[in-house]
């Protein structure tokens, strides 16, 4: 019995084709899986079912539910579809939810908006959701503001609103992409559990091939906006018969080269590298709390090694990236570079030996320079050699763009290759290492794997060390010969990678690894012909 | 295409116009007086009737926008100036004592009403057009400091700022090289809303015989005298008071209409 079907589903905006024939079924207690990189039209096929398409987007085809075609409805018939009978989860929590309403009320809205129902009743049943996702009553009243919820506590309640009518159908569009790797293991967790026992239908948006593997029966694979395959996960996961899929299959296992073990000369050393921050009094006359953000860290990076760094958000990666950059200055302990100390207070030639390139590709760079502008400005540190315009064009070849492109403007390049040019700055002054800070996080898997091979590449060419900063345990482990993964401030393990992922010592990263979802390897075989 | 924008533009351009073409003609001397011709409702020899001197209004009204303009753009001028650096530097050092002196220093000159502080400056340095801009000016500081230090502390956030400490450049360098260019669009806007405020008050003070002095046209000079006439002749404060609510409503809507233009979240949409 299916419950959602689309037939021949294609939305235009303007002249632009964004869903080409979209052909997908739904059946109760399903869940599909739709992957796809960015713009090729998952979010829109979601948007098409809700009928909340943006302005100027044309949609034709049939979107059927209970026999009766969404496409056809008046806007006042979907506003009382919407949350009925389908419910959705957005990715960002943090902006999902009023932060003026407390959790109860947003939850007993659509009860109230939907059934009419009196405001006390709707507040008893917004409790029972509210338990049933796994907030329980006595320590998280109803009572409660978003902003006194972390982010995983903010994703369960948007779960509670959608789930609040018993819709037949849940559509989760990138449900966890913006969590730490424990906390999307519970959301993934409660998902599945309400799909088994609730009875209901779930499409799953996901760019995350690692994620559909655990949670969907079928997939669909999509591209520039049309679904290339689709089918049975495991079946489809072991022939991957569309090229596109093995690329992106390939892509989101790949491994870079590895650097060869070489001089073993200490680099880069912390020693009891401390940074505490000063929190706001409680009370008047209280003491003021201390953070500990960096709390007594000490390792080494060698010449020409790729570390890991590794810990969920919060763990005070960040803090110790700006004392090793040397942007602030350590309360206790110190952190050397080739033997010079670090701090804001560092000599332009000690600065030059470390460059950085940031995780979010359309922050990095100021719009309203151009590119060779933006790849020349380290050269701050060294002083502008003559030859200044050939070096930028050089750096520009060596990852991979055009010498011609240092005349255009950054709004002109896709993320990847912003991206690359990112690692063009860093590299112009040959620094002896460069910190990734989640640099390759907000890539596509494919554009991922591309800037891997790049960065290893150099790394062999130039001699550089990294040190690579992550949550995402997986990336971390295809490309590091050392990890250390942080909690709460403090180094508590610290390893060869491969020892570490395959007998982690510290619950902490044991946890971790346990809640990093992973295609199982089996799969990585092609189907017996039984 | 945007109404209000054109519209604005329009009004702000015909002000500008007069006040240009009156540095090379204007249609009679602006001291010519003629007694006999005294409060003349308009006609064909005088567009905007005559005054109780027997002045050509209309003449009084283009020289009259030279000095209104010339008022606003140095007060404004002055704002910005200074402002802007005040701003820059607060968020530059943001939590610092310096973010403090400049930021509480602003609210000080906030608390006063900017009139009466006018009147005190122009009481004792004397009334004259360059009080007037001093008096004027210094209100507009804090403003631009206020809205600098907005727009570059969401700045300082930014990767490509971080990029630029890593590469070891200075909070003063960042600022100038980084920030300023990417908070450009807002001061303008904020610049021609300032300006709009600036015509307005040059006017209230030489309503109140604080700003530019005689002989010198001015539009809040113009009404003031026409004020005790304006049963007998209603065309004498009529004319000068649409010329100033023409212009200040033509820089609002050229400062929302450039607010709307240069803001890349609302480009693309078409109200």
């Amino acid at each position: 019995m299916t419950l959602l079907s689309l037939r021949k589903l294609s939305v235009t905006i303007g002249p632009h084709q964004i869903l080409t024939d979209l052909d997908l079924d739904l059946s109760p207690g399903e869940t599909l899986g739709l992957v796809g990189e960015s713009g090729s039209g998952k979010s829109m096929a979601a948007l098409s079912v809700m009928g909340l398409l943006p302005d100027g987007a044309k949609a034709s085809g049939e979107v059927m539910l209970n026999g009766q075609n969404l496409l056809a409805l008046s806007e006042a018939r979907m506003c009382a579809l919407r949350g009925d009978e389908i419910g959705m989860i957005f990715q960002e929590p943090m902006t999902a939810l009023n932060p003026l309403m407390t959790i109860g009320d947003q939850v007993a809205e659509t009860l109230m908006v939907h059934r009419n129902m009196p405001r006390a009743k709707a507040q008893q049943i917004a409790r029972a959701r509210l338990d049933r996702v796994g907030l329980h009553a006595p320590r998280f009243p109803a009572s409660l503001y978003p902003h006194e919820l972390s982010g995983g506590q903010r994703q369960r309640v948007a779960i509670a609103l959608a789930i609040a009518l018993r819709p037949a159908i849940l559509i989760a569009d990138e449900p966890t992409t913006a969590l730490d790797v424990t906390t999307q293991a519970q959301i993934l967790d409660l998902l599945r559990d309400l799909v088994a026992e609730e009875g209901m239908a779930l499409l799953l948006i996901t760019h995350d091939l690692a994620v559909v593997s655990g949670m969907a029966h079928r997939v669909a694979v999509m591209k520039s906006g049309r679904i290339v395959e689709q089918g049975p996960t495991e079946p489809l996961f072991r022939n991957r018969r569309h090229p596109y899929t093995a690329a992106l299959f390939e892509a989101s296992t790949h491994q870079p080269p590895k650097a060869a073990a070489g001089a073993q000369r200490p680099l880069l050393v912390a020693q009891g590298a401390t940074r505490i921050y000063r929190l706001p009094r409680p009370t008047p006359l209280a003491a003021h709390p201390e953070l500990r953000a960096v709390d007594d860290v000490g390792f080494t990076l060698h010449e020409g090694e790729s570390l890991g760094l590794v810990g969920e958000s919060g763990c005070g990666k960040s803090t110790l990236t700006r004392a090793i950059l040397g942007l602030d200055a350590l309360q206790g302990g110190r952190i050397t570079l080739a033997g010079r100390e670090t701090g804001p207070q560092m000599p332009r030639q000690d600065r030059a030996m470390v460059q950085v390139v940031f995780q979010d590709p359309y922050g990095s760079f100021n719009p309203r320079h151009r590119v060779e502008r933006l790849v020349a400005e380290p050269f701050h540190l060294t002083g502008r050699p003559a030859d200044w315009r050939a070096r930028v064009a050089e750096s520009l070849r060596e990852v991979g763009l055009s010498p011609d492109d240092r005349h255009r403007f950054i709004h002109e390049f896709s993320g990847g290759q912003r991206q690359r040019i990112a690692i063009a700055r860093a590299l112009i002054i040959r620094p002896a290492l460069i910190v990734l800070d989640e640099a390759v996080s907000a890539l596509d898997v494919r554009m991922r794997a591309q800037v891997l091979d790049l960065l290893a590449a150099l790394r062999d060419s130039h001699g550089l060390a990294y040190l690579f900063i992550s949550h995402d345990l997986s990336v971390v482990r295809n490309v590091t010969s050392r990890v250390l993964v942080m909690q709460a401030g403090r180094i508590v393990e610290d390893g060869p990678t491969e020892q570490v992922f395959t007998a982690p010592a510290h619950p902490y990263t044991q946890r971790l690894i346990a809640a990093t979802p992973q295609i199982p390897p089996a799969w990585m075989e092609p189907e017996d012909d039984r | 295409m945007r109404p209000g924008l054109v519209a604005g533009a329009v009004l702000s351009g015909l002000a500008l116009a007069a006040a240009l073409l009156s540095l090379i003609w204007l249609p009679y001397a602006v001291s010519a007086m003629a007694i006999g011709q005294r409060l003349q409702p308009p006609s064909a020899a005088h567009w905007a009737g005559t005054d109780h001197f027997g002045r050509d209004i209309a003449a009084l009204l283009m020289a009259g926008a030279r000095t209104s303009l010339a008022v606003a753009l140095v007060a404004v001028g002055i704002g910005m100036g200074l402002g802007v650096p005040f701003g820059l530097a607060a968020a530059a050092r943001r939590g610092s004592w310096l973010d403090e002196v400049i930021m509480r220093g602003n609210d000080l000159i906030f608390a006063f009403p900017s009139l009466v502080i006018a009147i005190l400056i122009t009481a004792v340095f004397g009334p004259s057009a360059v009080n007037a801009i001093i008096a004027i000016g210094i209100f507009n500081i804090p403003v631009f400091a206020r809205v600098a230090r907005a727009g570059a502390l969401s700045l300082w956030t930014l990767d490509y700022v971080r990029a630029a400490q890593v590469a070891g450049k200075g909070r003063a360098r960042i600022s100038v090289e980084h920030i300023l260019p990417n908070i450009a669009n807002l001061l303008i806007v904020q610049g021609t809303i300032q300006f709009s405020l600036g015509i307005l008050a040059e006017a209230g003070l030489s309503y109140v015989g604080l700003g530019a002095q005689p002989p010198t046209p001015s539009w809040g000079r113009m009404l003031a005298e026409a004020q005790t006439m304006v049963t007998l002749a209603p065309h004498v404060a009529l004319f000068p008071g649409l010329a100033i609510v023409a212009t200040v409503l033509g820089l609002n809507l050229l400062g929302d209409g450039l607010r709307d233009a240069l803001d890349p979240r609302l480009r693309g949409r078409v109200a």
